[in-house]
């Protein structure tokens, strides 16, 4: 059981037998795919449970059941739904620009994939650990927008195009929120590499060590990242009682899908980010000085640890969009510009004056 | 659409959007060309008549104790409001004076009918601006009025409840126990609809000074109900042309001055109250008596014309029958109230956001097939 | 220092009102126990129309396959939209000729739940039962004939 709680030896006695056997170069592209495998199965899992997660919890704040029939509890109802989708008929409109249109939703995975090669998973389980990790994701995760652009303007619809160019907008700026987020807290660690970061969370996440500034951050990062993936009360590219379905209205079928599917990868990736930063990524919760219960916390594996944190974000998103009415787009942006940034620019302010005088545990 | 094309050619800049008649927030089959100046609306042109049944034409065929049905299909959410005009109308043209007990049973089941409208368009008037949440909310509270109209009505929508005379039946025992239990509930409720939308600060901000309709506008528009009071235009029949039991009860008409969306969500939200307030005092003062006092097997109006109005969900609803002594009107007309208030819309959308154009449609209150008929 | 105390009081009360709501939320997914979904084909034993509710119409018949219906046709006058057709014969009773029903035709199709044919009916031979499943794969299927074969009308019913 010991890989549970630390995943180095796993992997490192992978990478030994592959090397005993294979040259230098092929190991790599062996590990490659390996990763590339496993990032496909956790995908498609991540997706299959999502959807069913925001379904249900979507269903008991309203007051209903949600799905029910297939399977036990209605469990199975994303894998009906996935064959419902791989059997629909991939429509195009005529005038469409072909290329693009099928380009688009590949563009949008990809990005997915990309970013979620640098999430820290477990001690020991991360594709790519390098020294500007943090960095790496907030930039490779905006560039998804560029497949939402492209879908919206090739569709040769109207409201896509409306909706591509709202979220073009409404992802530019809040990337600013959640990059200057983020940064509050690389002021703390000192380092962006992710599991410095996580390892810096040891002794306390920075939630609770850093102070009302990373509090405030925390909520920043919150409301910046829902409206990054484009979801919630921002929902505003999709906007489906004002632009029908947004940029993925002419979508059908699986590429209908992989829209659907980028958008819960998105927010579990951002959510693994702010779970990583603010709530300590593996790390287990302790309480300095509690030695009996920090034993108990230390047991529950790091990999469980991550992933309730994760889901705890998660779940504090779904709760925003099953509660909030939609924004307009000026109020979109003036939440961004007006308020985010600057109170973000001061609270990295504050942040740095606590660092400088070492007002911190 | 000619015209449209005509128009694209002078304005090369304006970029024209179909909305609907299939669209998700224009609730039934309206369709809106907006021409657009980015996200901002220079033009609203409703085209309407996808729900057209020629409910009208068809009156002049049916008989009096038919076209009761009809009036069901038009305001499907104030269908009783819609068949007790045209029964007001006939009792009116045939000199009746219906029971105490029916007008009575009326107002209540007319004020339930208001609630549950104000309920549905509470959901979904959430729904278009993006909290799924409420839509489901409104019809949680919506189902027990639905319940008390199937006990004692028949059926849930349609109701089809009065007959020129009276009532279709007397009111079913559990009427009174029900209501009560329902009105003790949705003052329960009702608070928490100011936490979910009212409060709010995303839909306060979404919904003030959108839309604006001066009280001179609203008058000239002809555009009535809560939709007219928030400009400040008193135009409540129950108030001013009272029927019914309406004069022997005591309620506010609300009247607001700002006229923008806001003040519309405001309005209906307060007559919800008003609304409870009117059933408390009737409903354990309904007096005993006979549900219906007896008409001709087949109803033949004298010869002349009438007119009544009444107050709907949606605004003033009226009835104007033109009769030539036969068994079915010469010619029947309906003044529905979303006919009005849509006219209105192109004037308050002007300048706005494709956004705010769903807010404003949304606390319009529109029905379509009230529209066309 | 006005206009800075105001926009950070915006904020707050912003922040609260959003709080607020998310209680609201936050109440209903803590208590289960207030969904109020049914579950229809399931709670189909249990699921129980009010005696009022008007689902289709129906010619009742009694344990000896008869009903009341003369055949004066009052009702498919009273019916707004010509859902009911009385096709009428002529039996011989006590060597008398009298009109009587051949087939009652009731299309559920086009029938708007009105109820203004029970209150016709002289002898009220017809009422709304409650039934509510009417969904058939064939529309041909609608259109009912409602005096069961065989089945003549009651004695003393004129
Ligand atoms: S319920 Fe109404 S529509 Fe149906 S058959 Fe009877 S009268 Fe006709
Ligand atoms: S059902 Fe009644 S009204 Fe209709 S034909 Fe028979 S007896 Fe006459």
């Amino acid at each position: 059981m010991n890989w549970l709680y630390d995943f180095t030896y796993l992997t490192q006695s992978i990478h030994e037998s592959l090397s005993r056997n294979f040259e230098q170069g092929t190991v790599v592209l062996i590990e490659m795919i390996l990763v590339g495998l496993a990032f496909m199965i956790l995908f498609a899992l991540l997706g299959l449970v999502l959807v069913y997660a925001e379904r249900k919890v979507s269903a008991f704040f309203q007051q209903r059941l949600g799905p029910m029939r297939v399977g036990k509890w209605g469990t199975a109802q994303t894998l009906a739904d996935v064959i419902k989708l791989l059997m629909k008929e991939p429509l195009i409109n005529k005038n469409a620009d072909k290329f693009l249109f099928n380009l688009a939703p590949y563009i949008i995975m990809i990005t997915a994939f990309m970013t979620m090669a640098a999430l820290p998973f477990a001690k020991g389980l991360q594709a790519l650990d390098f020294d500007i990790g943090l960095l790496y994701i907030s930039a490779v995760s905006s560039l998804g927008v560029v497949g939402i652009l492209l879908a919206g303007w090739s569709s040769d619809n109207k409201y896509s195009l409306i909706g591509a160019l709202r979220s073009g907008a409404q992802v530019i700026s809040y990337e600013l929120s959640v990059g200057l987020s983020l940064l509050t807290i690389v002021i703390l660690t000192g380092s962006l590499q992710l599991s410095v970061i996580v390892e810096s969370q040891a002794n306390g996440w920075w939630i609770f060590k850093g102070h009302i500034p990373a509090v405030i951050a925390f909520i920043i990062f919150l409301i910046a990242s829902t409206a990054e993936t484009n979801r919630g009360p921002f929902d505003l590219a999709e906007a489906e009682s004002e632009l029908t379905a947004g940029f993925h209205t002419e979508y059908s079928g699986m590429k209908f899908a992989f829209f659907f599917l980028a958008e819960f990868a998105n927010m579990f990736i951002v959510s693994a980010l702010g779970a990583t930063v603010f709530l300590g990524g593996w790390m287990p919760f302790h309480i300095g000085g509690w030695e009996v219960f920090n034993n108990i916390m230390d047991y529950i594996p790091p990999i469980f640890w991550f992933f309730g944190k994760v889901s705890f974000i998660i779940f504090l998103m779904m709760w925003f969009r099953w509660t909030f009415p939609r924004l307009r787009i000026d109020q979109l942006l003036t939440l961004e510009w007006k308020y985010l940034l600057p109170i973000n620019l001061m609270n990295i302010l504050v942040m740095a004056f606590l660092v400088l005088m070492g007002w911190y545990f | 659409m000619e015209e449209i094309i005509h128009d694209q050619e002078l304005e090369s800049k304006e970029y024209f959007i179909n909305m609907g008649p299939q669209h998700p927030s224009t609730h039934g089959v309206l369709r809106l060309v907006l021409s657009l100046d980015g996200e901002i609306i220079k033009k609203v042109e409703p085209h309407l008549g996808f729900i057209h049944r020629s409910i009208e034409k068809m009156c002049e065929h049916d008989s009096y104790t038919q076209i009761v049905h009809l009036t069901d299909r038009m305001d499907y959410l104030s269908c009783h409001i819609n068949n007790e005009a045209v029964c007001l109308c006939v009792e009116q043209a045939l000199q009746i004076e219906v029971p105490d007990r029916v007008k009575v049973i009326r107002t209540i089941i007319d004020e339930l009918t208001r609630l549950s409208s104000h309920q549905l368009w509470w959901g979904v008037m959430g729904m278009d601006l993006g909290a799924i949440t409420t839509f489901l909310y409104g019809f949680r509270d919506r189902e027990m009025i639905t319940d008390i109209f199937e006990e004692t009505c028949g059926a849930r929508l349609t109701m089809n409840y009065n007959v020129p005379g009276g009532l279709f039946f007397d009111i079913h025992p559990n009427f009174q126990k029900r209501t009560k239990d329902f009105l003790d509930y949705f003052k329960k409720k009702l608070p928490e609809y100011d936490t979910l939308l009212s409060d709010n600060v995303i839909f306060t901000q979404r919904m003030k000074g959108i839309g604006i309709l001066s009280k001179e506008d609203a008058i000239s528009y002809g555009v009535t109900g809560p939709t007219g009071r928030a400009s400040g235009f008193s135009c409540d029949v129950r108030k001013h042309h009272s029927y019914m039991a309406y004069d022997r009860v005591d309620f506010k008409e609300i009247l607001d001055t700002e006229g923008d969306c806001f003040a519309r969500y405001k309005c209906r939200i307060n007559e919800m109250w008003e609304s409870m307030q009117i059933i408390e005092q009737l409903i354990d003062n309904i007096p005993e008596g006979d549900y219906k006092v007896p008409t001709k097997a087949v109803i033949k109006l004298p010869k002349g014309e009438w007119y009544q109005k009444v107050e709907t969900a949606r605004g003033e609803f009226g009835v104007y029958i033109i009769s030539e002594g036969q068994k079915s009107p010469y010619r029947l007309k309906f003044r529905s109230p979303g006919f009005s208030n849509l006219s209105a819309l192109d004037h308050m959308a002007r300048g706005c956001k494709i956004a705010d154009l769903v807010a404003i449609m949304s606390t319009l209150d529109l029905v379509i097939p009230d529209i066309d008929r | 220092m006005k206009s800075i105390i105001n926009y950070f009081k915006e904020i707050l009360f912003g922040l609260k009102s959003l709080v607020k709501g998310m209680a609201v939320t936050g109440h209903y997914i803590t208590h289960p126990k207030e969904i109020i979904t049914q579950q229809y084909p399931e709670n189909r034993e249990s699921l129980k129309m009010f005696e009022r509710f008007r689902g289709e119409v129906v010619l009742l018949h009694d344990e000896n396959n008869e009903h009341k219906c003369t055949g004066c046709t009052a009702c498919e006058v009273a019916c707004p939209n010509g859902s009911i057709e009385i096709i009428p014969k002529r039996v011989e009773i006590d060597g008398r000729k009298v009109k009587a029903i051949d087939q009652f035709v009731y299309h559920l199709q086009m029938c708007t739940m009105c109820g203004l044919c029970i209150p016709a009916c002289p002898t009220d031979a017809i009422v709304m039962a409650n039934t509510f499943e009417h969904a058939v794969f064939d529309r041909s299927k609608l259109t009912k004939i409602l005096n069961k074969p065989g089945s003549k009308i009651m004695d003393g019913i004129k």
